[in-house]
């Protein structure tokens, strides 16, 4: 930041100022709790729904969000999509990525391969910024971590016994069923869209399932879905937020997993130790 | 307690022949097998032990990050993201680094309230409560810093606010400012020295900690009766196995809340835009800071001017080291003090509340009458600053004058058998000066 940026500083002491509402408030709607399969102390992803998440993620958004964070070869991890070594190594094939230089000093380019991140939409911000009116694309790497809505008090309380924490998924969710036609004597900005759980309801993004449905909720292409799963806006809305959380959270199978044996074991140990200790202070009259 | 004379006997030869040395083996005898505890302990004693537990995970997580880390603005959130990912068990280390930050600040406020309520301040402890107030202040230094370290939005953003209340400094504020960032605004320089100092004041943490240890184990623990030890048989026992096996038993259940935030709920006590890139030119909403920083943020917020409103934030907490001399009662304990567990548990509620105003929007109500406001957070915040401050200067220092103590137990053992009171119940009846 140099001197000519001091206005964004001087913004950051009125917003303290001022206690701006965080994200997803100020007029927006609160997201409705959807049901996820990797929420709770044993939750797991849903292979076959992360896998439907990926194919929405490369045909719909992935011309404008990157996953910079995101390598072909995670694909076929323990604990994600789990798509086959052989499936990931076709598709890494069909990007081009740019290498070198090589021995004479030039780059070249060269199928992807396992060990590739995913490539980038737009070479440089300013690329994306160009293509997409001015804002920058968001990366989707972390996006689902990113992202929040006001749980409020005393919910928040709850939350910690709950494990209540994904807000983020449920935010994603509704932003992508949520556009509307704005309400009656509201003017949407030329370039903005009218979104209800979007925080100032004015989003930048045009909706992104206008590719796979028509205005009626229709599919455009009644075989998207190869699994048999129902083709509808929200079941793609929830397919998507759902891969997008496993992108942000690659290890959460593994994290529950080990913590169900360490809590376990250090149930165990306090057990243990309280009896000890029981019958250690018994040694000492009217101790407790 | 400084009579309290060794019981260590060197056994073998080799031990006898280290002890005339360097009596090391003796040293870690007296402190940690023979040391006399006070009898009378209730668990609230076990948190000095879990916050040197705490101490030692967050140097030990923190050692580990450092190998993956890259202090740079273009790499930092990258190489979060990279331990996170791809460095095995690298998402554990830093989960725990982060929530232990927050385990580390939930142990020191009972820890510290523990010493208010029973009045562990007072002679002839006012040196290691001194030393415990400079822990708790490198302490908020260390979390401040660390947060800053991952280099999201809230990181650069509450770098920049904090650093911004020193041009608050009459005169020489800016440049206080630009010397602090290293620069014009909150840059490379910044987040370079941020980590430098992130990782060199654990070890300052650790060695004040060597020090606060040192004067507990001169002048001895108190103890809920806030009675001093008189008779070593009747009033304590050794510290192993007693204390030990109490302590190790209360730190399993601790470990046991930190597990749960950090397999469970590992972004719960965090923030949601520190999962977004730093951005110089996009500021956030709504910047907070963490949790624990919230009831000073609270003061800091409820002051309309800016350098009072630093000056009472710094003030909330420098006044806890006079806390020994504010407090003029004789009376140790507040179970023998009626008026005074009144005063300490408003002033509980007070911070909690304080909490509360630093974490919502400043404008918002908190109470409506006819549809109009009369009174917004910063009016709350203003009403809870003023007994938060009232309680160290007005309820203190009257107390010790005109409140009526309850009687005592005439030792910690008769505390703990209910022995007969030395002292008949109406002898104390009388404002003690």
């Amino acid at each position: 930041m140099t001197k000519s940026s001091r206005p964004a500083l001087l913004g950051a002491i009125l917003a303290l100022g001022l206690g701006l509402p965080a994200l997803a408030a100020g007029g927006a709607e609160h997201p409705p709790a959807q049901k996820w399969s990797f929420a709770g102390p044993f939750g797991t992803y849903d292979r076959a729904q992360l896998q439907r998440g990926f194919k929405i993620y490369r045909e719909v958004c992935a011309a404008c969000h990157g996953l910079e964070k995101l390598s072909f070869r995670n694909l076929v991890q323990a604990g994600g999509p789990q798509f086959s070594v052989g499936q990931i190594q076709t598709l890494a094939a069909e990007y081009k990525i740019q290498d070198g230089p090589n021995e004479s000093g030039e780059m070249f380019e060269r199928p992807g391969r396992l060990a590739d991140r995913f490539p980038k939409p737009f070479p440089n911000p300013e690329a994306a910024k160009a293509a997409n009116n001015g804002a920058v694309p968001p990366d989707f790497s972390v996006i689902a971590k990113a992202r929040t809505y006001e749980r409020g008090f005393p919910l928040y309380l709850f939350d910690i016994v709950t494990q209540y924490q994904e807000q983020g998924v449920d935010y994603i969710t509704a932003l992508l069923t949520g556009y509307e036609p704005a309400p009656a004597g509201v003017t949407v900005e030329p370039g903005l869209h009218w979104n209800k759980y979007f925080p100032g309801n004015k989003i930048a993004m045009a909706n992104p399932l206008v590719a796979l449905f028509d205005d009626a909720g229709k599919p455009q292409d009644p075989g998207f879905y190869t699994d048999g799963t129902p083709l509808t806006r929200e079941q793609v809305a929830r397919d998507l937020s759902a891969f997008l959380m496993w992108v942000a959270e690659p290890h959460l199978e593994e994290r529950k997993r080990i913590g169900a044996r360490v809590m376990l074991w250090l149930l165990l140990l306090a057990g243990l130790l309280y009896f000890t200790k029981k019958k250690i202070w018994a040694r000492v009259e009217g101790a407790h | 307690m400084a009579e309290h004379h060794s019981t260590y006997v060197p056994k073998t030869g080799i031990e006898r022949w280290l002890d005339a040395r360097l009596p090391i083996v003796r040293l870690m005898h007296d402190s940690a097998v023979s040391y006399p505890v006070p009898r009378n302990l209730n668990y609230f004693w076990t948190f000095g032990g879990i916050l040197m537990f705490m101490l030692v995970a967050q140097i030990v997580t923190g050692i580990v990050l450092v190998m993956h880390y890259t202090p740079h603005v273009d790499f930092a959130f990258q190489s979060v993201e990279h331990i996170m990912r791809d460095v095995n068990y690298g998402w554990l280390m830093r989960y725990m680094h982060a929530n232990g930050a927050s385990m580390f600040f939930i142990a020191v406020y009972i820890h510290i309230f523990r010493g208010m309520y029973y009045g562990s301040y007072k002679a002839p402890r006012e040196v290691l409560w001194i030393l415990g107030v400079v822990i708790f202040l490198l302490m908020m230094a260390t979390a401040f810093m660390g947060y800053v370290l991952p280099w999201g939005q809230m990181s650069f953003w509450g770098a920049t606010v904090i650093t911004n209340l020193f041009s608050a400094v009459p005169g020489i504020g800016e440049t206080i400012v630009t010397w602090l960032w290293g620069g014009y605004s909150v840059d490379n320089p910044t987040l370079n020295r941020f980590f430098s100092l992130h990782y060199l004041l654990p070890f300052m943490i650790f060695g004040v900690v060597i020090l606060h240890v040192w004067a507990l184990h001169h002048v001895g623990q108190n103890n809920p009766s806030g009675v001093e030890v008189k008779n070593y048989a009747k009033d304590t026992v050794p510290f192993t196995p007693y204390a030990t096996v109490k302590d190790l038993f209360a730190m399993v259940c601790f470990i046991m809340v930190f597990a749960w935030f950090v397999f469970y709920h590992p972004n719960f006590l965090g923030h949601a835009d520190n999962y977004i890139p730093a951005d110089p030119l996009k500021t956030p909403a709504h910047i907070v800071p963490e949790w624990y920083f919230l009831p000073f943020y609270g003061i800091l917020r409820a002051i309309p001017d800016k350098l009072g409103g630093v000056i009472a934030m710094f003030a909330s907490i420098a006044v806890l080291a006079f806390l020994p001399w504010l407090d003029t009662s004789k009376v140790k304990s507040g179970r023998y003090r009626p008026i005074f567990r009144i005063c300490f548990w408003t002033f509980v509620v007070v911070s909690v509340l304080l909490g509360y105003t630093g974490s919502q929007p400043t404008d918002k109500a908190v109470l409506m009458l006819g549809g109009r406001t009369v009174l917004d957070m910063v009016g709350f915040g203003q009403i809870l600053t003023v007994i938060y401050f009232a309680y160290f200067f007005v309820a203190l220092p009257l107390l010790g004058l005109f409140e009526k103590p309850q009687p005592q137990p005439a030792s910690i053992a008769d505390s703990v058998l209910g022995g007969g009171l030395a002292v008949p119940a109406g002898a104390h009846a009388a404002p003690q000066k």
